[in-house]
């Protein structure tokens, strides 16, 4: 372990995520059940990562450990050259705000306009007035093809309109990771490839590493790399364990 | 340009406003908080304030009583030449001696009777601090003359209303006749609900048990630049122990004390103001709670995004200042229309002073703000790894 974990130190910065080894349970005694087991992965900048696997197999307890979301356990997991085993609430706290972050649920706040949804994400960029979040906030609904739509509550737009707006909010705030939970699942299979290309040539443009848990074979040849999960272990595409 | 470069998305005021109704009950709520608390405490200092009208209102810096009085409704007398010994001072300028007590007035129009507070004293002396009193006052020379206080509870009669339309008044006061000559203003207080001014022989008329060399109060007028409480030191330190001296704020807050603490009235009010208080607080929890537990996902993403949880515990405290605010307003003016309404209807000097208007803006802020410190607890139950 001690030999993987130095070996792990040598490895190029280009790495957006860096994992090794990192396992992880949840309970306690004879409930003690391990969700990752010896996971190695390593996304570098600007790729666009397909994870895939059934239900239950640790693809979300995955993403929300190198979205900082929760403490390591054990291995070693290195997001933007932070090492999280072992890092402060605060640590984290701060990581997060150079992730983004896609959820299934679009969870964009429902007392908000779509501007102010992506000005939330812009208003964690520092040294900025309010003038220029809001202008940040305008050129990603733009971006995100919804320039019509910023006065609009998340209740008047529909599905693929919330999740676009869960794009630029993500997008805002400059981050160099987007981590994406399903966010098609909910959208049918045209309006689910253009989020995915939409997401794919932003992330691009920005130089951003996206991270995306799918279970929509639709979208799989717009990957750079698949990661198929199972059991708690990767598997890459042919079917050997990383 | 400072204002918009740390203006922000005003996220308090967006929760709390996405559900109008529930913000209405939520200011409804807070306001009548804040009404029941105008009132308490508008009822206790305007019974207490009630008991000094008279008080307030007498040409003294400094004011002989017997130690033996209690308050203006159990006075006890005291030799006046105790008030003429005061005289010997050299920083006491003038001195007027006065008869206080309760007497039966009847109602010229029912013929019903009510007691009366009688203040007797000699129309040569300064006895209010009135511009035309010791105008008025001349009348009272010639015997059985009474000045009637025309802020006195309507059951006296409608002497007023007689008095200005040119009818001659008379009535009689302890069985004896009188007749009125004029009107002050001094109004109803706790053991008063009216008054009237005599001459000090009228007094002695009227209540003839009342020994002639003993007065109820003395009112002692020192030379300006005088210090009432060294002076009041010294005459209580040269005068026998059957007389106290205190300076005027004394002789109030002798008043106000008696009722304060010899009867429940302060304590029942304060206890109504902090019942008041405390519905407030359930309410403010309960709206906050719930606030806070609906947008429980929406302040997990906020985390999951980089906001701090200290972020969050502002926008909750925003949230219980912006219903401090708004709760406060319409208790406020709901406030001043009942203080009027309760003027009108009781005379009671029941005000909206500064005082009271902050101390009720503190409490509804202190209520708002310690209900979201409350409720704040809820948001550390926001676990961003949740809501993947």
């Amino acid at each position: 372990m001690k030999k993987k974990l130095a070996d792990f130190t040598k490895v190029k910065n280009t790495n957006t995520v860096l994992i090794n080894e990192l396992s992880h349970f949840y309970g306690s005694g004879e409930n003690r059940k391990r969700v990752l087991d010896g996971v190695n992965i390593n996304i570098e900048e600007g790729e666009l990562v397909l994870l895939k696997g059934p239900s239950g197999c640790g693809k979300t307890t995955l993403l929300t450990l190198i979205g900082a979301l929760r403490t390591c356990q054990s291995g070693s997991l290195k997001v933007l050259n932070n090492e999280l085993n072992g890092a402060s609430r605060k640590t984290r706290q701060k990581l997060r705000r150079s992730i983004g972050m896609i959820f299934q649920g679009h969870n964009l706040l429902r007392c908000l306009t779509a501007e102010q949804n992506v000005q939330m994400g812009a208003d964690l960029i520092k040294g900025l007035t309010y003038l220029q979040r809001r202008e940040i906030a305008r050129k990603w609904l733009c971006e995100v093809g919804l320039d019509g739509h910023s006065r609009k509550f998340p209740s008047d737009l529909s599905g693929g309109q919330k999740q676009r707006v869960a794009i630029a909010r993500s997008l805002s705030a400059n981050p160099k990771l987007l981590l994406a939970d399903e966010p098609t699942s909910a959208l049918d299979s045209v309006t689910g490839r253009e989020i995915v290309s939409l997401l794919k040539k932003l992330a691009k443009d920005q130089n951003c590493s996206v991270l995306m848990v799918t279970h929509d074979p639709r979208i799989s040849d717009m990957a750079d790399r698949i990661l198929n999960m199972e059991d708690g272990k990767i598997f890459n595409a042919l079917n050997k364990i990383i | 340009m400072n204002f918009f470069k740390f203006r922000k998305i005003p996220l308090a005021w967006l929760l709390l406003s996405r559900q109008p109704l529930r913000l209405l009950v939520a200011i409804a709520g807070i306001s009548f908080a804040g009404i029941l608390m105008f009132m308490q405490l508008g009822f206790r200092d305007g019974l207490f304030d009630a008991s000094v009208t008279v008080h307030k209102l007498l040409d003294a810096d400094l004011v002989l009583i017997s130690p033996r009085s209690k308050s203006s409704i159990s006075m006890s007398g005291f030799p006046r030449r105790r008030l003429i010994q005061t005289l010997a001072q050299k920083d006491v300028e003038t001195i007027a001696p006065v008869n206080l007590n309760y007497l039966l007035w009847r109602n010229p129009e029912n013929l019903k009777t009510r007691s009366i507070l009688a203040l007797g004293f000699n129309p040569e002396d300064s006895l209010l601090i009135e511009n035309d009193f010791s105008q008025k006052a001349k009348v009272l020379k010639n015997p059985g003359r009474v000045l009637f206080d025309s802020l006195s509870r309507p059951e006296f009669g409608p002497i007023e209303e007689w008095f200005l339309n040119g009818r001659v008044v008379e009535t009689e006061v302890a069985g004896k006749r009188v007749k009125v000559e004029g009107l002050v203003k001094l109004g109803p207080s706790f053991g008063a609900d009216g008054n009237l001014i005599t001459s000090r022989e009228t007094y002695l008329r009227l209540f003839p048990g009342n020994p002639k060399g003993s007065i109820e109060i003395g009112l002692v007028r020192l030379k300006s630049g005088a210090n009432p409480l060294i002076v009041s030191e010294i005459l209580n330190k040269s005068l026998p122990n059957d007389v106290r001296v205190l300076t005027k704020k004394e002789f109030i807050d002798f008043e106000k004390n008696y009722w304060r603490n010899s009867t429940a009235i302060g304590f029942i009010f304060t206890l109504g103001a902090f019942m008041g208080f405390v519905v407030g607080c359930v309410v403010v929890y309960q709206i906050l709670y719930s606030d806070v537990t609906d947008h429980l996902p929406e302040y997990a993403t906020l985390l999951a995004m980089g906001y701090r949880l200290k972020s969050l515990f502002f926008v909750v405290a925003r949230e219980g200042f912006l219903l401090a605010f708004f709760g406060y307003l319409p208790a406020y003016f709901s406030g001043q229309v009942l203080y009027a309404l309760v003027r009108n209807s009781t005379r009671l000097p029941i005000e909206m002073d500064a005082n009271k208007s902050i101390l009720i803006f503190v409490l509804i802020l202190f209520m708002c703000m310690s209900s979201a410190g409350i409720a704040m607890r809820k948001l550390v139950d926001a676990d961003p790894a949740e809501i993947f």
